[in-house]
């Protein structure tokens, strides 16, 4: 019986990270397209419901610890959902940002070719789709691996900011598309940390190991 | 069709002019389960009692009020005829020690001296045996006394033994109290199962199962229902500070 | 504190053995008995004594077969005059509460404490006076009343015991109440009626006080329950008190019978209610 609420649950949370994905890859898509229609969609029609799912996710969370009272793995796998949930709903805010740059990006010239920003895109999403793909499949070593590729996106963003302060300093008309250009890349670096937060938990459900210290003390 | 199974309507009952249960109404909707909680003699089990009737069985037992079966005033009806379609299961295993399995599930048959052909006899034992999820137990013990079963077993077999008379209720006292955590899982799946067929009313003060099993939950306190609502609902967000307090195990 | 252990432990032993000798006291009166029977009574036993009439005195030979089966009518009599009361009366007292059933109850005790010549009498009134004559129905009435609180008392103390969970389930199927009595509660409390209705039937096998003055005693096979039977009490009675050595043997053979017939349904009445038990 728990079981299949939890599978219920399960199956709820999956749709959300697949919506969470197809926002931000919309997001950018939108950006290299110039499709400004697809960029509206973004924030008026996947944000809202973004935000649903979010809400019945949180209701249906509540009621399963309420009436099934889990304990050991199933609490703490719903714990993570909870926890993932949160993280899910803050990615779609972060691609409603990245729209709202990108909007205005296309509507005016390019300061430079974008090489980088698809590049961070496409990592930072695959490392969503991972850390969803290590929690369905209880997968420890995918996750690790998620957290592991976080420094790539790191200096990703490092190298976009470095790139466009040379492009800044040389031209300051381009000031204000480089901001929204730094936006979308620390939006997406921001994406990448959530993806990590969930690999990390992933970690917890599984193996019932806080690992985020651990981590913080090697890096100190 | 009624939309409710069952209309209680301002019922009191009670012992020698002690009223246990005060004023109590309640809508059953048909198909679902419904669970009555609440600490140790605040009336549930009286409750359920008059819904079959077998409250007056006791000396002294009083009662007031309503209950309509599908419409029907139960306290017009004969008895015997309305415990025929509303079944009970009790809180201890009771199969009848003199009978074999076979005719513990066609006792409510044989008690009531209904003859059956022989076909007619097997598919019932059959079909409510696996309704009651029971059969693949028993199957190649069918003339064996049902005493020889284990505890949760047993109690699987009464509910066969309710199920064979094809009741439209199925109350239900307390069922797995007696019972260890394996078989009271097991009896908690099957009446998740029965509930698509039959309207199920659970008496228990195991908040937990109550919360597991149950559409509706009903939260009775000194003989009243303090509330009756989703049973989703009352678990996270109870609307009396008494149901709350029960919820959170100030009391009971 | 002064270690008092092994004083206390050897007080215990002593107990012990001084209940075990108590006991063992209490069963030689019934190995002396049952030696005497067996040692007087065995040699009389044969073919003849379960075959043949009694013969004339100073005849060698000669059985008992009259009061064996005069017995068995009176038994027959009896068991079928108190055990559809008693159990009748059994299922009243165990059901009922109040002020009726326990006047009721306070009868059949006192029914129980009555002596068996006074309840003889009764019947020598009762049946014998109007009936014109000694006869078996007399004496089975007699040994009926007998038993009477036996079986009433077998019937009360076994419902009592089943539960009441398994009155709750027939009725809860719809189940009238009497056919929930009948079909489920007795068949349930069956095992313990019968040892109650054997128990009473080795009580009264033996009794001879109440049938002096109603079935008689007769010599001759009688199977008309309006004419006078013997039975296997009468027989020793009587045979014992002749001076001839040949009844006295014939007596002893009817103890032994006697005897063995109520020890087995003792046996069997206590294996009963002990299996039921456990």
């Amino acid at each position: 019986m728990i079981e299949q609420k939890m599978d219920e649950l399960k199956k709820k949370l999956i749709e959300e990270a697949s919506l969470a994905e197809r926002m931000v890859s919309d997001s950018i898509k939108g950006l290299l397209d110039k499709d400004d229609k697809a960029l509206d969609e973004v924030v008026s029609e996947l944000e809202p419901r973004m935000n649903d799912l979010e809400i019945e996710i949180d209701e249906l969370c509540t009621n399963f610890i309420a009436l099934y009272e889990p304990r050991a793995g199933a609490l703490r796998t719903v714990l993570m959902i909870l926890k993932m949930n949160n993280d899910l709903e803050r990615i779609g805010d972060l691609a409603v940002n990245i729209s709202t740059s990108s909007k205005y990006l296309i509507q005016h010239p390019q300061v430079k070719p974008l090489i980088d920003i698809p590049k961070m895109a496409d990592e930072a999403t695959k490392m969503l789709r991972d850390s969803i793909d290590a929690f369905i499949n209880s997968n420890t070593q995918l996750a690790h691996e998620v957290c592991e590729r976080d420094e790539i996106v790191d200096n990703l963003r490092d190298q976009i900011l470095r790139e466009l302060i040379t492009y800044m300093t040389a031209d300051p008309s381009t000031i204000e598309r480089s901001i929204h250009l730094i936006k979308i890349s620390r939006n997406l670096e921001r994406v990448a940390d959530l993806s990590t937060n969930i690999a990390e938990d992933v970690i917890f459900m599984v193996e019932g190991r806080i690992i985020k210290h651990h981590k913080d003390e090697k890096q100190a | 069709m009624e939309k409710y199974v069952l209309k209680v309507i301002d019922l009191s009952a009670g012992y020698s002019g002690n009223w246990v249960v005060k004023n109590v109404s309640m809508d059953v909707p048909h198909n679902k389960a419904i669970a009555i909680m609440g600490p140790s003699g605040c009336g549930k089990s009286t409750f359920i009692r008059c819904i079959n009737r077998m409250h007056e069985v006791v000396p002294g037992a009083s009662v007031k009020g309503k209950i309509l079966l599908e419409g029907e005033d139960i306290f017009e009806m004969h008895p015997v005829k309305l415990r025929r379609r509303v079944g009970m299961v009790f809180q201890r295993p009771n199969p009848f020690p003199t009978m074999n399995i076979y005719d513990n599930v066609l006792a409510g048959y044989i008690l009531n001296g209904i003859k059956l052909k022989k076909e007619e006899k097997d598919r019932i034992v059959e079909q409510s045996l696996k309704n009651a999820f029971l059969w693949d137990e028993v199957k190649a013990s069918l003339y064996k006394k049902g005493t020889f079963l284990s505890g949760g077993q047993q109690q699987r077999l009464c509910i066969a033994r309710s199920l064979a008379m094809n009741p439209n209720i199925l109350l239900l006292d307390e069922p797995t109290s007696a019972l260890d955590p394996k078989a009271q899982a097991m009896i908690e799946e099957l009446i998740t199962e029965l509930k698509k067929t039959v309207t199920i009313i659970l008496v228990t003060h195991n908040r937990a199962q109550a919360a597991r099993v149950s559409d509706y939950t009903a939260f009775m306190f000194l003989g009243e229902i303090i509330e009756f609502d989703d049973t989703a609902k009352m678990f996270t967000a109870p609307k009396d500070k008494r149901t709350e307090e029960y919820l959170t195990g100030k009391f009971g | 504190m002064r270690d008092n252990t092994g004083i206390r432990l050897l007080k215990d032993r002593v107990f012990k053995s001084i209940i075990i000798i108590f006991s063992f006291a209490v069963i030689i009166p019934l190995g002396l008995i049952l030696f005497g029977i067996v040692k007087n009574g065995i040699s009389a036993i044969n073919w003849d004594l379960f075959t043949k009439l009694p013969t004339p005195p100073g005849e060698a030979g000669g059985g008992i077969l009259n009061s064996i089966v005069g017995s068995l009518i009176l038994i027959l009599i009896a068991v079928l005059l108190s055990v559809p009361f008693g159990i009748m009366l059994g299922i009243f007292l165990s059901e009922n509460k109040g002020r009726f059933a326990d006047v009721l109850g306070i009868l059949v005790n006192t029914l129980q404490g009555v002596p068996s010549i006074v309840i003889g009498i009764v019947a020598y009134l009762w049946v014998v006076k109007p009936l014109g004559g000694f006869s078996a129905l007399s004496g089975g009435i007699a040994l009926g009343i007998m038993m009477l609180p036996i079986v009433i008392k077998s019937t009360e103390e076994t419902l009592k015991l089943i539960p009441f969970s398994l009155k709750e389930a027939a009725l809860g199927l719809g189940a009238s109440y009497v056919r929930t009595m009948f079909k489920v509660v007795l068949p349930a409390g069956f095992s313990g009626i019968l040892s109650g209705i054997l128990l009473g039937i080795a009580r009264i096998a033996g009794e001879t006080a109440p049938l002096l003055f109603t079935a008689f005693g007769n010599p001759y096979l009688n199977l008309n329950i309006f004419k006078p039977v013997d039975s296997l009490p009468l027989v020793i009675f009587n045979y014992s008190m002749s001076p001839y050595d040949d009844w006295h043997r014939i007596a002893w053979g009817a103890s032994f019978v006697l005897v063995v017939m109520v020890l087995v349904l003792n046996i069997i009445a206590r294996l009963r209610i002990w299996r039921n038990m456990s």
